[in-house]
C-alpha cells in the first residue's frame, strides 16, 4: 500500500535532492565529464564570495519584509472581508486574483508599470507635479528602489493566499466569543489583539510558515523584474543559484548555494510547526 | 425604579416578515430572578441579545437603571451575560478569563487578583485558576462563565440557557446551586430557557413567550394554575392541561385535577365526566391515565388524568369510569382567541 507513495517521494523528492547533494560536494560543471569528490570545498568557496553573502542578506531582507507586509495586509483584509456586506463575494474574488493568475503574468504587468520609460506610476507622479519630467525615479534601476519594488510586487502576489487562510481562521472562531468579550467590556482593539488574533495564532503561524518558505525559495518576481540587478542589489539565494549553476554552468556551486537553503528552511519550518503545536496544546 | 425595562420592544429580521420579537413590555423587580420561557423560535434569546446590546432592536425602548440604552454598546450597558456555550476564551487560563472583564473596564491591576479570587471562591473553582478551559468539565466551565460574569458586580445578569450543555444528572444540582447563588448575590437576573422545570423551579416570575410575543407574566404558580391562554396552558405542565371543547368555550383542567369523585371533599362543587380509559403509564411515584371522555356532550375528546401511585383504585383498559373536576380547578378559554374568560382561583 505504501509502495506508490514511496516511489513517488523517491522519484520526485529523493532523487533530485540526492543529485543536488552529490553535485554540491563534487566538481561538476556543464560540459565536464568526470566527477571528483571535493568535500566541502564548494561551500567554502561560495561562502567566501561577496555575491553569495549579499544574496543571503537580500534573501532575509526580501523574505522578512515581504512577509511582515503580507501578515499585516492580510489581517487587515481578512478583518474587512469577514463580516457580511453587499458585494463581499465579488470583492473576495477580486482579491484572490493575484494568486490565481500565473505569477509570471502578473510580474510582467508590474514590469511595465515600473518600467523606466513607460511607467504609469511615474506618469502619474509627473502629472500630479510631484516630480519633474525626466527626473522620475527609476523603480527597477536604483538599488534601494529596486529592492522595494520587488518586495512590494511579491507582497502583492502573496497577499491573497495569506488572506484566505486567515479569513478561514477568523470564521472558525465561534461568534459567541467576540460577543462575550464585547459584553465583558472589551472595545474593538482589545477584542482584536487579546481575543481574536491570539485565538488565530496557530493559523497565522501556518500562513506565515508557507509564506516564508514560498518566498525564500521563489525567484519568479525577481527574475522577471530585475534579474537580480542592479549590481546584484536584488539578488537572492534562489536566483543566484540559478544564475551560477544553470546560466553560469557551475553546477557544483549552484547546487551548493541551493543546498545551503535546506537546513535553514528545515529550521524555520520546525520552529513554526512547534510553536503552532504549542499554541494548540498549552 | 426597575433595573431593566423594555417598552414595545420589537425585532424584525430582514428576511422574515413577522417579528422575532413583537412589542415586548417587561419590567424587572429589584433582585428578582426573571425567567423567559418559550419553545425554540419564540424570540426569547433574541430578546435577551437585544437587552445585552448584541442585537439592534427594530423599534421600542430598552431601559437599564431608568436610562434608555438603545444606542449604547454592550460595554456601556454595565451588564454581564453567560452564553449557552459559555464562550470562555480558550487561549486564556481560568484566571485570565475571570480577570478579563476587569482589565477591559480598567480596574487597577492591584485590585484585580483579589476580585478574581473572590469570584472564583464564591463558585468553588479557586483551585482551577491555572487551568485552560479545555481541561475543565462541563460543570466547571459553567462555573468559570458565572465567575467571569459576576466578577465586576454587574447591575444586571443575563443567562442564556446556561444549563443546557450539562448532562441530566448534573443539571439538577447545577440548577439548585445557581438558584442559591443568585439569592446570595441578589443581582437582578434574566434567565432564558425552554425547559419548564427550570423555569418553575428557579423563577420568581416567568415570562411565557411564543412567536415573539409575551403570552403571560406571573409567578410559577400563577402561570401554572391560571394560564392566560391555551398556549400557556398546554406549554406548561407535563402532561399538559386538558382542553375540552364545550358549548361555552374551551374547558381546561390539569390532569391531576381529573380524579375519581371520591377523592373530592363531599360538598365541593364539581363537574362529573365519564372517562374511558385507554392505557395507563406507571411512573413510580405517579400514574398517568390516557383516555377519552365518554357520553355527550364531550364524547370522544381526549383527556389525561394523573394520580399518585398510592391511589388504590385500578382501571382496566377500555372501561368507563366516573371522574370529576372540582369547579374551582376548571378554567374556561375563548374558543376563537384562546384567551382566558374565567373563572380564576384568585380574585
Amino acid at each position: 500500500m505504501l509502495l506508490p507513495a514511496i516511489l513517488y517521494v523517491t522519484a520526485l523528492v529523493g532523487a533530485p535532492l540526492t543529485l543536488a547533494v552529490l553535485y554540491s560536494v563534487g566538481d561538476v560543471r556543464v560540459g565536464s565529464r568526470g566527477y571528483h569528490f571535493v568535500g566541502l570545498a564548494n561551500f567554502f568557496s561560495v561562502l567566501g564570495s561577496p555575491a553569495f553573502r549579499r544574496a543571503l542578506a537580500n534573501s532575509f531582507l526580501f523574505t522578512i519584509s515581504s512577509q511582515a507586509l503580507v501578515l499585516v495586509g492580510s489581517t487587515l483584509l481578512a478583518l474587512t472581508l469577514k463580516d457580511a456586506f453587499r458585494g463581499r463575494r465579488l470583492l473576495r474574488f477580486v482579491i484572490l486574483l493575484p494568486w490565481v493568475a500565473p505569477v509570471s503574468l502578473g510580474a510582467i504587468g508590474w514590469k511595465w508599470i515600473l518600467d523606466s520609460i513607460y511607467s504609469v506610476v511615474s506618469w502619474m507622479l509627473v502629472h500630479l507635479h510631484l516630480v519633474k519630467p525626466f527626473e522620475a525615479p527609476m523603480w527597477l534601476g536604483q538599488p534601494r528602489l529596486a529592492m522595494l519594488s520587488v518586495i512590494l510586487v511579491h507582497t502583492w502576489h502573496m497577499l491573497p493566499f495569506a488572506t484566505v487562510i486567515i479569513l478561514a481562521g477568523w470564521t472558525a472562531i465561534p461568534k459567541d466569543i467576540p460577543e462575550a468579550a464585547a459584553v465583558d467590556g472589551a472595545g474593538f482593539f482589545r477584542r482584536l489583539f487579546q481575543i481574536e488574533i491570539p485565538m488565530m495564532l496557530p493559523i497565522i503561524n501556518v500562513a506565515l510558515l508557507f509564506g516564508v518558505i514560498f518566498t525564500f525559495t521563489d525567484m519568479t518576481v525577481i527574475y522577471i523584474l530585475t534579474r537580480g540587478g542592479p549590481y546584484d542589489s536584488t539578488q537572492v539565494l534562489p536566483s543566484l543559484a540559478f544564475f551560477t549553476g544553470i546560466l553560469g554552468g557551475d553546477l557544483a556551486a549552484g547546487a551548493a548555494i541551493s543546498i545551503f537553503l535546506v537546513p535553514l528552511l528545515v529550521a524555520v519550518a520546525w520552529t513554526m510547526l512547534r510553536s503552532a503545536h504549542r499554541a494548540e496544546t498549552v | 425604579m426597575a433595573i431593566l425595562e423594555t417598552r414595545a420592544l420589537t425585532k424584525i429580521f430582514p428576511k422574515a416578515e413577522v417579528g422575532a420579537v413583537a412589542g415586548v413590555d417587561l419590567a424587572t423587580r429589584e433582585g428578582e430572578f426573571l425567567v423567559l420561557l418559550g419553545p425554540s423560535g419564540s424570540g426569547k434569546t433574541t430578546l435577551l441579545r437585544m437587552i445585552a446590546g448584541l442585537e439592534e432592536p427594530t423599534s421600542g425602548e430598552i431601559r437599564i437603571g431608568g436610562v434608555i440604552v438603545n444606542d449604547r454598546t454592550p460595554r456601556e450597558r454595565g451588564i454581564a451575560m453567560v452564553f449557552q456555550s459559555y464562550a470562555l476564551y480558550p487561549h486564556l487560563t481560568v484566571f485570565g478569563n475571570i480577570v478579563f472583564p476587569l482589565k477591559a473596564r480598567g480596574v487597577p491591576k492591584a485590585q484585580r487578583r483579589g476580585k478574581a479570587e473572590w469570584a472564583a471562591g464564591l463558585l468553588g473553582i479557586g483551585h482551577l485558576l491555572a487551568r485552560k478551559p479545555r481541561e475543565l468539565s462541563g460543570g466547571e466551565r459553567q462555573r468559570v462563565a458565572l465567575a467571569r460574569a459576576i466578577v465586576r458586580e454587574p447591575s444586571l445578569f443575563l443567562l442564556d440557557e446556561p444549563l443546557s450543555n450539562l448532562d441530566a444528572k448534573l443539571r439538577a444540582s447545577a440548577r439548585e446551586e445557581l438558584e442559591q447563588f443568585q439569592r446570595r448575590i441578589g443581582t437582578t437576573t434574566v434567565y432564558v430557557t425552554h425547559d419548564q422545570v427550570e423555569a418553575m423551579a428557579m423563577g420568581d416570575r416567568i415570562v411565557v413567550m411564543n412567536q415573539g410575543r409575551v403570552r403571560q407574566i406571573g409567578t410559577p404558580a400563577e402561570v401554572y394554575d391560571d394560564p392566560a391562554d391555551t398556549f400557556v396552558a398546554t406549554f406548561l405542565g407535563s402532561p399538559p392541561m386538558n382542553l375540552i371543547e364545550t358549548p361555552e368555550g374551551i374547558l381546561g383542567f390539569r390532569p391531576e385535577h381529573l380524579a375519581p369523585p371520591g377523592t373530592l371533599a363531599r360538598e365541593e362543587p364539581a363537574q362529573t365526566l365519564r372517562f374511558r380509559i385507554g392505557h395507563e403509564e406507571y411512573l413510580g411515584a405517579e400514574r398517568i391515565l390516557y383516555g377519552a371522555l365518554d357520553g355527550d356532550p364531550f364524547a370522544g375528546q381526549k383527556a389525561v388524568a394523573r394520580m399518585s401511585s398510592t391511589h388504590a383504585a385500578r382501571f382496566a383498559p377500555d372501561t368507563v369510569h366516573e371522574f370529576a373536576v372540582a369547579t374551582r380547578n376548571a378554567r374556561l378559554f375563548d374558543r376563537k382567541t384562546g384567551l382566558r374568560t374565567g373563572p380564576a382561583v384568585r380574585p
